[in-house]
């Protein structure tokens, strides 16, 4: 399992440099000149600024040195200042990042307990009405632009039917429960504050179905095809001939041995939240750091934009190192023979 | 059901038939299947695939697809398993009757431990037990069938252990309840011939130890050559030859059986080639008329072709075969036959 | 086999039924695979059919006209516009049929560019190996190191506006996929006997890469590729939604969306292009399975 570990391990570094001079070659290639990267275009006449700017960010050097230059200040956290907040981009993302983790995980939890119930019903009943709308639900999750589909369950639920309330975290007025994460309910819970964590709760209901509905759509399908082959192989029929009923069968058996694959893709899944989430919080006024990317894209606010991109690149190496451990761990024979 | 009263067999199966659904509707795998096994014997039931051995077997359990149709009656200690509510047949599986599968790589889940698969099918059956207790047996059983070092490889998994070593504790796990009943399908088809040896011995002696009665499928005469007290040879879903080994092996009144026989190497009187017999066993789908050996069978005639013979006693066995009299004189004398059982009882 | 693996055997022909759902058509030999198809994946096709008819002559199907103003605004759906008017009183049906001529082409060429690149440089990678092979693949891992959306959103906001950067964009997240793809089908391709054969009766290298190795990998990419055109449509309306793709007036379905969004009571106006853009996704997705069974069922 070491090996195995360390051989996914050991490209990472490599990935991060590879995925910061990525990012360092889009600065150069802003609307043709780097310092558009780096000032907004109400400061470029601003001589003073310019000037601490270039030195600053050595954009009077070669361009290796820049890079130099550029890497340095990526390693000490430095991503530049967003046009828009004038604030570091680290600060900014820092501080919207509990928001969209909230959000994400929500929606992870409920995806994944979908997705794997859903699955789990079309193998064991499969060609039914059961099965049948499973996969439909699933297929629906995948194809709806997350856009749309947040907008008219907003526009069903929220307005015209009132069960959830509007958009936001909270509502209107209310304040946010005293920080200790950062994530609303489980602050609401620590301080022991009731209706705060059902207004949290309420708020993160829509959003997080919304975003989840696209996860269920990917692990329904895994999960189902992954449980019919299981069902096929001999060892079920060994577990029945040992007299298993039939839900043992389904779970110690079967879905022990269909988790292996669906483990794969959960990194692969993540990409998928990452990318929802920012349409998803640009539906929902959702103040994390995908709506952060939609407004700063909007207002081509680059600094914003290629550090959200960064982070976002980090956290998804994160994710597959995170989903290879896990899989390493799951299947016996890298357990054991690495 | 008082065992000491009349004798009934352990195993009473008759009339067994067995349908599956095609693609052109039902077809029959097992077209009427008499066959007994008295507790603490060996039957063996031999043929090619295809021939409805397993599938004869697996019906019992109610291991076949859901699409399957089974009539018929079979017997197990006087209670009725065809038509069992599957409740019933549950509390059976594993702990009345035990299955060896064919592969035993494939048959235990490749993500549990070995130890926990055993203990499971202890487990199932007695709630009260322990899971630790459960864990220990398994460790005893491992022991039982000679694997060393049981205490580890209880943690191990399936991949970590050697073909014949699987094979035992697949072995274990289906004796684990101590069952009356021990069906092995095709338990030795996966392993090397040495270890094939081991197997079969070690299945005899757990037989004799445990007093159970014992179904050996498989398609190679030699395994059942030296174990088996009564032989059933089954071909096209139907048993075309029974008796008692000795005498299925002195008399071969039916020209598959002939073929096996003589499909045997032999190393004792070398032949320039191996005879195998000609063409390939017929699916259910497509199963010639009358006799379904006809279309391989050196001595078919006319009436083979559009009558399906009866098992009907013919000398000391049961044969299907319209020609089951004249056989003897026709093929040659039974010597080469005598030779082959004693190099396989004493060679493997 | 035996026949109970023969009756549990559940093997993807299954999936659809071994004949199709036309018994009855009669077709030529070349086209026999298409009796295999599955009805979803046929519906699919006819959708995908009707979308690009669409995007193609739709100029000439007498609609009124999508950019001009034609009615009262925000009109909810009736029977003189069956999708309603919009902020700026124009008909949404209309703007809806127009939107494919901009989202359509835009994916046909996004996917067939990044394949065209994407195979080109795998293919390349898979059979010179050696340092190509590094720096391709390399190149691969470190773009798909990325989150899709955020990379495509950088590049065309540092390129600006407009649909053409949004398809740059694109193609720049797109390719690594097919490259691995075609990476892989080409390493066991080229272990092939007939290769071997070809090397040996003195083809030249790039002769047994495009003549010889090149034709039987396209499998998974065509599937791939139907797959993601449903994907492109679905991230260039994305990035329209965002204000990084099509420039307004345009009728592009995700700007036509955002639109839709802050006029969030008249729902009728986001509702043409959602539809629109789901039932393009959906095709694909059946098309896409659909090809899958085909290409299972005559490999095994």
């Amino acid at each position: 399992m070491l090996r195995y570990l360390l051989r996914r391990i050991l490209v990472i570094p490599f990935l991060l440099l590879g995925v910061a001079s990525v990012a360092f070659l889009l600065s150069q290639i802003t609307k043709g000149d780097p310092l558009s990267a780096l000032i907004p275009e109400r400061m470029m006449s601003n001589e003073a600024v310019v000037e601490a700017i270039k030195t600053q960010w050595g954009l009077d050097r070669s361009l290796p040195e820049r890079y130099v230059i550029y890497m340095t200040r990526l390693v000490q956290g430095d991503l530049g200042t967003s046009f828009t907040t004038r604030r570091p981009v680290l600060t900014d993302i820092a501080e919207r990042l509990p928001a969209t983790l909230e959000l994400v995980i929500a929606a992870m939890i409920f995806g994944c307990s979908s997705g794997f119930g859903l699955g789990m019903i079309a193998a064991r009943f499969k060609n039914t009405a059961a099965d049948i709308s499973a996969r439909s639900f699933a297929l629906l999750g995948s194809s709806l632009p997350i856009f749309w589909s947040g907008l008219i369950l907003l526009y069903i639920f929220s307005v015209k039917l009132g069960w959830v309330p509007g958009t936001g975290r909270l509502d209107a007025r209310s304040i946010a429960p005293e920080t200790v994460t950062g994530f609303f309910t489980i602050d609401a819970i620590l301080a022991g504050n009731m209706p705060a964590l059902l207004e949290a709760l309420g708020h993160l209901v829509l959003p997080a179905f919304v975003l989840g509905w696209s996860v269920t759509g990917i692990i329904t399908r895994l999960i189902r095809s992954s449980m019919l082959d299981a069902l096929n192989q001999d060892y079920v029929r060994t577990a029945r001939a040992k007299g298993a009923p039939e839900h043992i069968v389904l779970l110690r058996h079967a879905f022990r041995n269909a988790l292996i694959p669906t483990l794969t893709i959960m990194g692969f899944t993540f990409a998928y939240l990452i990318t929802g989430a920012v349409l998803t919080e640009a539906i929902f006024s959702w103040p994390g750091i995908g709506s952060y990317a939609v407004s700063a894209a909007r207002s081509l606010d680059y600094p914003a934009i290629v550090g959200v991109t960064l982070v976002g690149a980090v956290a998804f190496l994160l994710a597959n190192l995170l989903t290879d451990v896990a899989y390493a761990f799951a299947n016996p024979r890298i357990k054991i023979a690495g | 059901m008082d065992a000491t009263a009349s004798p009934s067999p352990l195993l009473d199966i008759r009339d067994l038939h067995a349908s599956f659904r095609g693609p052109k509707g039902y077809s029959e795998a097992v077209r009427g299947v008499d066959l007994t096994l008295e507790a603490g014997k060996v039957l063996g039931i031999v043929g090619e695939s295809g021939s409805g051995k397993s599938v004869t077997m697996m019906a019992l359990l109610q291991l076949l697809p859901a699409t399957s149709r089974i009539t018929g009656s079979a017997r197990f200690k006087g209670r009725e398993l065809i038509g069992m509510p599957h409740e019933d047949i549950r509390r059976i599986r594993g702990k009345q009757i035990g299955v060896v599968f064919q592969d035993p790589l494939t048959a235990f889940n490749p993500v549990i431990t070995i130890g926990e698969q055993i203990a499971e099918a202890i487990e199932l059956h007695d709630s009260s037990i322990s899971h630790r207790a459960a864990l220990s047996e398994a460790e005893h059983l491992l022991d039982m069938v000679a694997i060393p070092q049981p205490g580890s490889r209880i943690r191990q998994y399936a991949h970590e252990f050697s073909g014949g070593m699987r094979q035992r504790a697949m072995i274990a796990m289906a004796i684990a309840n101590r069952p009356a009943l021990l069906i092995a399908d095709e338990p030795t088809t996966a392993l090397d011939v040495t270890v094939q040896a081991q197997i079969l011995d070690l299945m005899q002696e757990l037989r004799e130890t445990l007093g159970i009665g014992l179904v050996l499928i498989t398609h190679d005469l030699g395994v059942v050559a030296g174990s088996a007290d009564e032989i059933a040879v089954m071909y096209g879903g139907r048993i075309v030859e029974r008796g008692t080994a000795d005498d299925l092996f002195r008399e071969r009144r039916h020209p598959y059986t002939r073929g096996l026989l003589d499909a045997i190497p032999k190393m004792v009187d070398m032949p320039e080639s191996l005879t195998p017999i000609e063409g390939t066993p017929p699916s259910i789908w497509a199963r010639p008329t009358g006799c379904s050996f006809h279309p391989r069978c050196r001595f078919a005639t006319e009436r083979c072709r559009h009558e399906d013979p009866m098992l009907r006693m013919v000398g000391a066995t049961y044969s299907a075969c319209h020609h089951a009299e004249d056989l003897p004189a026709i093929a040659g004398p039974a010597s080469a036959a005598s030779q082959t059982r004693e190099f396989t009882e004493t060679g493997l | 086999m035996s026949v109970t693996e023969q009756l549990s055997n559940t093997n993807p022909a299954e999936r659809s039924s071994a004949r199709g759902p036309w018994p009855g058509l009669r077709l030529p030999k070349r086209l026999a695979w298409v009796r295999k198809l599955p009805a979803t994946a046929v519906i699919g096709s006819i959708v995908i059919l009707f979308w690009l008819i669409c995007a193609m002559t739709v100029t000439w199907w007498g609609l009124p006209d999508p950019l001009a103003m034609v009615a009262r605004r925000l009109q909810a759906p009736s029977l003189a516009h069956w999708l309603g008017t919009d902020a700026l009183g124009r008909d949404v049906l209309a703007r809806t049929l127009h939107g494919a001529a901009s989202s359509i082409p835009i994916a046909v060429g996004v996917v067939a560019v990044s394949v065209f690149i994407g195979s080109t440089l795998g293919a390349l990678a898979g059979y010179f190996g050696g340092w190509i092979d590094g720096l391709v693949m390399r190149s691969a891992d470190i773009t798909l190191s990325f989150p899709p959306i955020l990379l495509a959103m950088t590049i065309a906001a540092a390129l600006g506006p407009g649909l053409t950067n949004a398809s740059i964009a694109m193609v720049v997240v797109w390719w690594p996929i097919y490259a691995r793809l075609m990476r892989a089908q080409v390493l066991e391709v080229r272990e092939r006997e007939h290769v071997e054969a070809a090397v040996a009766g003195g083809a030249g290298r790039l002769r047994v890469l495009i003549v010889h190795i090149m034709p039987l990998c396209w499998t998974p990419t065509l599937v791939n590729a139907t797959m993601d055109f449903g994907q492109v449509v679905l991230l260039a309306a994305s990035l329209s939604f965002i204000g990084l793709g099509a420039v307004p007036p345009s009728p592009e379905w995700g700007a036509m969306i955002s639109e839709g969004a802050t006029k969030f009571y008249n729902w009728w106006i986001a509702f043409g292009p959602g539809m629109a853009i789901l039932t393009v996704v959906v095709s694909c997705s059946f098309i896409g399975d659909g090809l899958r069974d085909v290409f299972d069922s005559r490999e095994s």
